[in-house]
């Protein structure tokens, strides 16, 4: 199965710009099928973001976070070719992780 | 918006997802010591539960609620914090957000909407050398306030913004 996280992580001259875009339903408990039926919730809670090992951002998001979820920021450092750790966890204890390298 | 009981479903015991939750961290080779790196930085008072992921703050229906148990701290308007959201959402489901602050040692940012049946959004922990400058989407149930709140040398900054939302994002 493909990674549920893609990444796109590029250093420059002294930031490192980090975007990701997580599939996920991020089912926020409010919505009905169409039976009528609630679709129960279902979002992601955490995701951790580590350079080199090290913790660099963590995001935690409630279901109000949109479906299939992008998130970006910047960090001090980085070069090219370094990991780029990122995991995520959601409600219902499914996760996924992967490691990508700054291009 | 609806019944109070609904949110719950579908809800695992903590303990199982601080069990899946260790085992993601450990997966990406953080030591005991380095995740307490984020952890240094955050206000005692704050409620954080072992697992991180602030379980009472997402839970508050309102705004002072969610921010007294996300920092237990007052937010002081700051012009230093700068929001950018879209004046008008035609789609309530997608409205994205960003942030950017020239204030120093910011180790916290957060997102409300304060029409939303809870709202917390989306919080944000930087280690030190993480830029103050994130974006994202959010779901907006309707019209109403996004809120950014900003954690920077202990103090909590605020900024807020009204965004027009033509259709709901929270479905119902």
């Amino acid at each position: 199965m493909p990674s549920t996280i893609r990444v796109r992580a590029i250093a420059g001259s002294d930031t490192t710009e980090v975007q990701v875009l997580i599939q996920h339903p991020m089912d926020s408990g409010f919505v009905k099928d169409k039976n009528g039926t609630l679709i129960p919730s279902h979002y992601i809670e955490t995701v951790t973001f580590a350079w080199n090992g090290k913790p660099v951002f963590t995001a935690y998001w409630g279901p109000a976070v949109s479906k299939d979820p992008y998130l970006k920021f910047a960090f001090k450092g980085g070069k090219k070719g370094d990991p780029l750790q990122i995991a995520w966890t959601d409600n219902l204890g499914q996760g996924d992780a992967t490691t990508a390298r700054l291009l | 918006m609806k019944d109070d009981t609904v949110v719950t479903k579908g809800r695992h015991p903590a303990s199982r997802r601080q069990v899946l939750h260790g085992i993601a961290l450990a997966g990406l080779g953080m030591v005991a010591g380095g995740a307490g790196v984020l952890d240094a930085a955050w206000p005692a008072a704050a409620a954080v539960p072992a697992s991180g992921w602030p379980q009472q703050a997402f839970a508050q229906k309102s705004e002072a609620a969610a921010l007294k148990a996300l920092y237990g701290l007052a937010a002081e308007p700051s012009d230093k914090v700068a929001l950018d959201v879209p004046e008008i959402a035609e789609n309530g489901a997608v409205v994205p957000v960003s942030l950017t602050t020239s204030l120093p040692d910011v180790s916290a940012i957060s997102f409300l909407v304060s029409g939303n049946p809870f709202t917390l959004a989306a919080s944000y922990r930087l280690s030190p050398g993480t830029e103050a400058d994130v974006s994202c989407r959010l779901k907006m149930a309707k019209t109403s306030d996004v809120i950014a709140l900003v954690l920077a040398g202990g103090k909590l900054y605020s900024t807020r913004k009204q965004v027009k939302v033509t259709l709901g994002g929270c479905g119902g």
